[in-house]
């Protein structure tokens, strides 16, 4: 019954798709008028899209495996939580996320937009369509979350267990928020290049979108993080994974849209910029969609590997790609030079945009690289951390301090440069400080304290920043979570501590200053896994620390997991997992001392926190 | 001859192409540098020069009765059924790595028969395998 209600709802969303691409067209030739039809077919559409996925939703909750999506990935030992969250611990279920997001931002911008031209808002809409059109098609022929299976099976098949897990049951759903905000950036660039309505209207506009796919996309990738440094006991948050970059790429794009489009607010420049800018965040969400649910790319996140699936992806991708450069090339007008003067916010706005797009460059090859080596040459060949540290930490000084110094220039032009005494002494409190450091640590690079130097000074000055009447709070609070940002990460880097050793229970190691103690190990049945706890102790120096890692063995699918046991506290967090080797005796321990890790996702909170004061302006 | 303006542009455009240039440079020779290139047993044997200071990553299957360890070592054999290859590693091992499962294991080759891990990657679920390991039991 619920796959038939959801099966047929998504067929009927797919007519009603259809239609009001018709009936936006044909609006926008002849009578520019945006009646009560097109309002009520939006909703309608919404209502069909959300029916479909609240059917998907019960079959989980009730784990009806007459659903095939809800067999393969579901089982009814599985806590409710997780039940619910399986819906889109899956390919089917999440692209039915997506289609739900991507109809309800079309109907906010709907409701949003009264303000703007209606020719404009019309077309926006029949761009919208074509992409929720798209994808639902997509949904239909390659990856239907209400296929049946016949009979019955009695238990499902579980879902991974490394996606049992809270941070991970939310992170995808923020994650999309993200993802599908920029496909109203795009829709509506495509749409405000046609009507010639890229101006300050258009830009506070698409500034608020900007700000709305920003901060999702920054606390869902913070989420994802997070989920890697405990649930995957790598003692990482970043590795430089291919799915990692992916969703990496769309923040450069963004950031820099959002800096370009306070320049289009503010001076009326930078049109064709901003046009190319918004254009090309949304190509990089639906690439990492396709890189990601097409199998290419090897990682926890790649659900299935069909084929079909890529191939359909890149077809529409091509499409879009196809139809941007067209209106681009078509409807762009290329402005007149305007009067701008070297040394304005303008152009440090400029130049940030330009190093935005080299870290997205540097990324983007990473990742592509190995894929089309494969294709080519037949290669097979991964991209490390190196690659992409060589090449972005360098660039990231220049930038630190151009968004230190950014902020001191004017619009249009600045008359002085007040180099005044403050900003020179903080630049050698900053270098002082940043020897004092590095001396203290193990690695005596020269490089590394300017580095920190550079990041210690854009600190600094945010600070005192604070204080300064002219800047926006939306500015000031996300520059400061930045260079926080940089400097914990740095720090956590360089102070990183790490013991692995292959212990039996019983046995006492000591190596370097540390006494490893595996004292006992116990065991408890639960829900749908076995737990195994050990208990571990540390000692260092005076310090003694009691560490209760666990393993669970879960039976389907059957898997095993580690559960780090992470003491955190303001500086420092002490982490310990133990893996399981099969066969023996032995247990893999882990201990780790990563510094700082509280204050990273502190920056990354507040970072977003910078984004919502953005967005409270701008919707004043 | 040409205009001040004219000239300031030239000298303009000329800086971002060389830059362009430049970055293109430092870009492709950071990924020369970088890149890990997987290859399975056999084709190690077929390598014509070894070259000691570049990372491999090989994957196949972990021989069975192969694996022996101590407190801070590991070693095992990485076999695809026509070649094998000796692996030594110390440090984390991941849950579901064990004996006739894949495995990919990433370090510094030191000769034809030996590579000493300093990662090792195995499967995040029991039906998951790496494109890599499926490939190379492909032939199998």
């Amino acid at each position: 019954m619920l796959n038939l209600i959801g099966n047929y709802s998504l067929v009927f969303a797919l007519f009603v798709s259809l239609i009001l691409i018709i009936v936006t067209f044909i609006n926008f030739k002849s009578n520019k008028i945006l009646n009560f039809n097109i309002f009520g077919t939006v909703v309608l559409q919404f209502t069909l899209i959300c029916v479909s996925f609240f059917a998907l939703v019960f079959a989980f909750i009730y784990s009806d495996f007459n659903n095939a999506a809800v067999y393969y990935n579901s089982h009814t030992s599985k806590p409710l939580f997780y039940k619910i969250s399986g819906t889109w611990g899956n390919h089917e279920g999440s692209l039915l996320l997506w289609l739900l997001v991507l109809s309800l931002f079309t109907l906010i911008f709907l409701f949003r937009s009264k303000k703007l031209l209606i020719s404009f808002r019309i077309l926006t809409i029949f761009f919208q369509q074509i992409i929720i059109f798209g994808f639902l098609l997509f949904i239909i022929l390659t990856s239907n979350p209400f296929e049946l299976i016949l009979p019955t099976p009695i238990e499902g098949l579980g879902l991974n267990p490394i996606l049992q897990d809270p941070a991970l049951a939310i992170h995808p759903p923020i994650l999309y928020l993200g993802y599908v905000g920029t496909s109203i950036i795009f829709s509506s660039s495509l749409a405000a290049l046609t009507c010639k309505y890229v101006n300050k209207d258009w830009a506070t506009d698409i500034k608020k979108w900007s700000l709305i796919s920003w901060i999702f996309l920054t606390i869902g990738i913070m989420l994802g993080s997070i989920w890697a440094y405990y649930e995957l006991g790598w003692g990482g948050f970043w590795f430089w994974d291919p799915v990692e970059n992916v969703s990496l790429m769309p923040w450069f794009c963004l950031t820099a849209l959002l800096h370009c489009s306070s320049v289009l607010e503010k001076r009326a420049i930078l049109k064709s910029w901003t046009i190319i800018l918004a254009i090309c965040t949304f190509i990089l969400s639906m690439s990492g969609t396709f890189l990601v649910r097409s199998g290419i790319l090897n990682s926890v996140h790649t659900f299935a590997n069909d084929p079909e699936r890529g191939v359909f992806i890149l077809i529409f991708l091509t499409f879009l790609v196809l139809i941007s450069l067209f209106l681009y090339f078509k409807f762009n007008e290329f402005e007149s030079k305007s009067k701008s003067f070297f040394l304005s916010r303008e152009t440090a706005i400029i130049m940030n945009n330009w190093f935005l797009m080299y870290f997205l460059a540097v990324v983007l090859v990473g990742t592509v690289y190995p894929i089309f080596l494969e294709v080519v040459a037949g290669a097979k060949i991964s991209v490390g951390p190196p690659y992409f540290n060589q090449l972005i930490i360098p660039f990231l000084i220049p930038f630190l301090f151009l968004m230190a110094l950014g902020t001191k220039l004017d619009w249009i032009k600045t008359k002085k440069l007040k180099l005044n005494l403050n900003i020179i002494a903080i630049l050698i409190l900053s270098i002082l400080i940043s020897f004092y450091i590095v001396r203290n640590s193990n690695t005596k690079i020269l490089f590394l304290s300017v580095l920190i130097s550079a990041s210690l000074y854009l600190f600094f000055i945010s600070l005192i920043d604070l204080k300064n009447q002219k800047l926006k709070w939306s500015q000031k609070i996300s520059h400061l979570a930045f260079s926080t940002l940089v400097i914990s990460i740095i720090l956590n880097s360089i102070f990183s501590e790490e013991i692995s050793v292959n212990m039996k229970v019983g046995e006492e190691k000591i190596i370097s200053d540390s006494i490893i103690n595996f004292e006992k190990i116990s065991k408890r049945e639960i829900d749908n896994y076995t737990s195994i706890i050990a208990e571990i102790e540390i000692k260092q120096n005076e310090n003694k620390l009691k560490f209760y890692p666990e393993l669970r063995l879960y039976k389907t699918p059957e898997t095993i997991t580690s559960e780090a046991d992470i003491k955190t506290n303001l500086f420092n967090d002490n982490l310990l997992v133990v893996n399981y080797l099969k066969n023996t005796d032995y247990l893999n321990i882990r201990y780790q001392k990563k510094p700082f890790m509280l204050l990273i996702w502190f920056s990354t909170l507040m970072l977003g926190l910078g984004g919502l004061l953005g967005l409270r302006d701008n919707l004043k | 001859m040409y205009g001040k303006k004219v000239k300031l542009r030239f000298l303009f455009l000329s800086l971002i192409l060389i830059v362009l240039i430049l970055t293109v440079y430092i870009v492709l020779k950071s990924l020369e540098d970088n890149v890990v290139y997987f290859i399975s047993p056999t084709e190690i044997k077929e390598l014509g020069e070894i070259d000691h200071n570049k990372k491999y990553r090989v994957g196949g299957m972990v021989k069975k009765n192969s694996i022996s360890m101590n407190s801070d070592q590991i070693s095992f054999i990485i076999t695809d059924f026509k070649n094998e290859i000796n692996i030594k590693f110390s440090g984390v091992i991941p849950n579901l790595f064990s004996e006739e499962k894949g495995v990919v294991a990433e370090g510094f080759l030191k000769d034809r028969n030996f590579l000493e891990a300093s990662k090792i990657l195995a499967k995040h679920d029991e039906n998951y395998m790496p494109p890599e390991v499926r490939e190379a039991l492909k032939d199998k």
